[in-house]
Formats: C-alpha cells, sequence, structure tokens
C-alpha cells in the first residue's frame, strides 16, 4: 500500500515551462506581421470592398492619401477632405506635398513614386477626380486605390 | 531541492508585450487597385486626335444616379460586366497580320472565345475600355467597374498561361520566372482602359 501512495504523490502540476515559447512566438507572429501606426486618421475611413486587389512589392515607395469625410465635423464640416500627414490639405496643397514625398525618395526612385489613395467607400468622384488631376500635375502617375477584399463569388 | 530558475513570470511579460503590440499595431494593408493616370497635358504640345472606330470602343458611362449605360444600354448594375469585356477584348473582329498571329499563338480555351463579330472590337491591341463618370458618383461604384475590368482583363492573362486569375495577380516580379509568366501573359494585350474625366454637375 505504501508503494502506491508515493506514486500519487509525485508531481501533480502541468509543466509550464514551454508557456513563454508559445506566447513568445504569438509575439512574434504580431511584430513581424504589423507596422507601428505613424498618424491618427482625421477622416473616416471605411476602404471600398474589391476583387483584383494586387500587392505592391516596395513599400518605401508608397506614400498615402487619406480622402473622408473629417471625424470632427464641428471643426473641418461634413465635406470629404483630404489628410496627408497628419493635417488636412486643400487640392492645391497636393503638389507640394508630392515633391516633399519625392524628396524622401532617393533619386533614381523619384518617379516610381506610388500614391496609395485611401478614399473612404461613400466619398464622390468629384473630389478624387480632383485629387487625380492634381496627381498628374504633380507627375506622380501612379496609383493605388486602396481597398479590402472581397469573398470571392461565382457567377 | 530543484536547481532550476524560476520561468513562470516568463510567460506574464511576454503577455504584457504581446497586448502592447496587439493594441499599437495595425495589420498593413497595401492592398488596392492600381492605375496610372494619363501624363500632364502640355499646352504647347496637345497630344494627337485619335480618330478610334466605334466598335472598338467599349463604353461605360456612370452618372451621378449610380445608373450604368453599357455600349449604349441601360442598367443598375455592374453583373457580368466582366464577361463582356472579356468577349470584347478577345473579338478579333477584324485582325491584321500581326494579330493574326497572336490569335494563333493564344491556346485553344482563348481561341474558342474569339467571337470574330464585326461589331465589336478589332484585335485587343486596338480595343479600349473607356470609364466614364460624373462628379456625383459614388466612389464605391466606380472602383467596383474598374474591379469588373481589370477582372476581366487579368483572366485573359491567366488563361493564357493556364493559371487562375487569383494565381497570376499572385506572381510577383521578383523571381525570374515568375516574371517570364508575368510578361507572357500580358505580351501585346496591353490593358487599355481609359478614364476620363468627369461630368461636372450632380454632385
Amino acid at each position: 500500500m505504501a508503494k502506491f501512495k508515493k506514486k500519487n504523490k509525485t508531481e501533480e502540476n502541468i509543466p509550464t515551462s514551454a508557456l513563454p515559447d508559445i506566447i513568445f512566438m504569438l509575439l512574434f507572429f504580431f511584430m513581424v506581421t504589423t507596422v507601428l501606426r505613424e498618424q491618427e486618421l482625421l477622416v473616416e475611413q471605411k476602404l471600398p470592398q474589391a476583387t483584383q486587389l494586387q500587392k505592391l512589392e516596395k513599400k518605401s515607395l508608397i506614400s498615402y492619401l487619406f480622402l473622408g469625410k473629417p471625424k470632427n465635423t464641428s471643426v473641418y464640416g461634413t465635406e470629404p477632405r483630404i489628410q496627408a500627414n497628419d493635417a488636412l490639405i486643400t487640392t492645391s496643397d497636393i503638389i507640394q506635398w508630392v515633391n516633399q514625398e519625392k524628396d524622401k525618395l532617393s533619386e533614381a526612385e523619384r518617379d516610381q513614386i506610388y500614391i496609395s489613395l485611401k478614399a473612404d467607400r461613400d466619398v464622390k468622384m468629384g473630389p478624387v477626380a480632383d485629387i487625380q488631376l492634381e496627381l498628374r500635375d504633380a507627375d506622380a502617375r501612379k496609383i493605388l486605390y486602396a481597398s479590402v477584399g472581397k469573398v470571392n463569388q461565382e457567377d | 531541492m530543484s536547481q532550476e530558475v524560476n520561468a513562470g513570470s516568463m510567460a506574464d511579460i511576454a503577455f504584457l508585450l504581446l497586448i502592447f503590440f496587439l493594441v499599437t499595431t495595425t495589420i498593413a494593408s497595401d492592398k488596392g487597385i492600381t492605375n496610372v493616370l494619363p501624363p500632364k497635358i502640355d499646352p504647347n504640345n496637345p497630344p494627337p486626335e485619335i480618330d478610334k472606330n466605334e466598335r472598338n470602343i467599349f463604353k461605360i458611362l456612370i452618372n451621378s444616379n449610380d445608373q450604368l449605360l453599357v455600349e449604349d444600354d441601360f442598367r443598375d448594375n455592374t453583373d457580368g460586366l466582366d464577361k463582356e469585356i472579356k468577349e470584347f477584348v478577345m473579338n478579333f473582329g477584324d485582325p491584321d497580320q500581326e494579330n493574326m498571329d497572336l490569335y494563333n499563338s493564344l491556346p485553344p480555351v482563348l481561341k474558342a472565345q474569339a467571337n470574330r463579330d464585326p461589331e465589336s472590337s478589332d484585335h485587343p491591341n486596338e480595343a479600349v475600355v473607356s470609364i466614364k463618370t460624373n462628379r456625383g458618383t459614388s466612389y464605391d461604384l466606380y472602383l467596383e467597374v474598374l474591379d469588373k475590368v481589370k477582372k476581366a482583363y487579368y483572366e485573359i492573362y491567366a488563361e493564357r498561361v493556364g493559371l487562375t486569375a487569383d494565381e497570376y495577380r499572385a506572381l510577383s516580379s521578383r523571381t525570374a520566372a515568375e516574371k517570364e509568366l508575368m510578361d507572357r501573359g500580358k505580351e501585346n494585350i496591353p490593358m487599355a482602359i481609359s478614364i476620363a474625366e468627369p461630368d461636372k454637375g450632380g454632385e
């Protein structure tokens, strides 16, 4: 009988030494797949859906323009506004902004600049067309209409 | 007596870090539909007027009420638009010698899609899909239409190299083999999407 008792007494708690490893793996996954949010959004952003999405290969070439209804409507009104970096800008500021963004790139990459237009799905084509016209003038002609994936339905 | 270092709190520290990253980060979503805008208009050097046959242009008009006029037919949704564009591009109504060679080089799947309708496009190099919107058109619908046009072209490219459209789009130009496939898919079939400046009014 004494023999059995001794056996029951041995190590009853679960070994948790592997737990930190598991958590670290999760941690690394999130560290690798995510980027730190660089700026605070001042406009609403509900990206439209599309199916034919493409991923750009060089992230350093992308500059972001946000377009949407301002979040703070009492200050900025309800008309769609453009946000570049941290501030709301007007259409006429776009050329200057593009040139600033181009200056950040090396000389060889300057004409490869991609503008990612993150426009809210409720925007009308008017402001979008205005932006495109300015981008043409600023000679930043590659544009990416940022959108999120849609569940692919067969038709 | 165990000599081990107590590692139980390690999980808590890792958890803290994990939660910090979860809260402060967003998953990168640099995905979207690419488009290249036309070059700036030089007032001294206006672009030449190009006379294109009506049959070589696939016209899509969208008004401020988000109604569509596709090839002069009214409709209120974009269903089946991708198929029509595909048929239009691959029509081969009146190909010249060069495009006859292109036709002969296509896999049978695509050859079967050539309707050879004299009322539709002459050959893929001549075919243009034109999208014209109004300033009051919703951006969402514009992107939906552009998405359909892109889909039509990607399906053509993909079928040409024997892939599905999703596989074709996932190809990257970083590896030589994938780049070769990519180039072979789009060779001599330019993605000619013309986006006209929107009409004023109705905003």
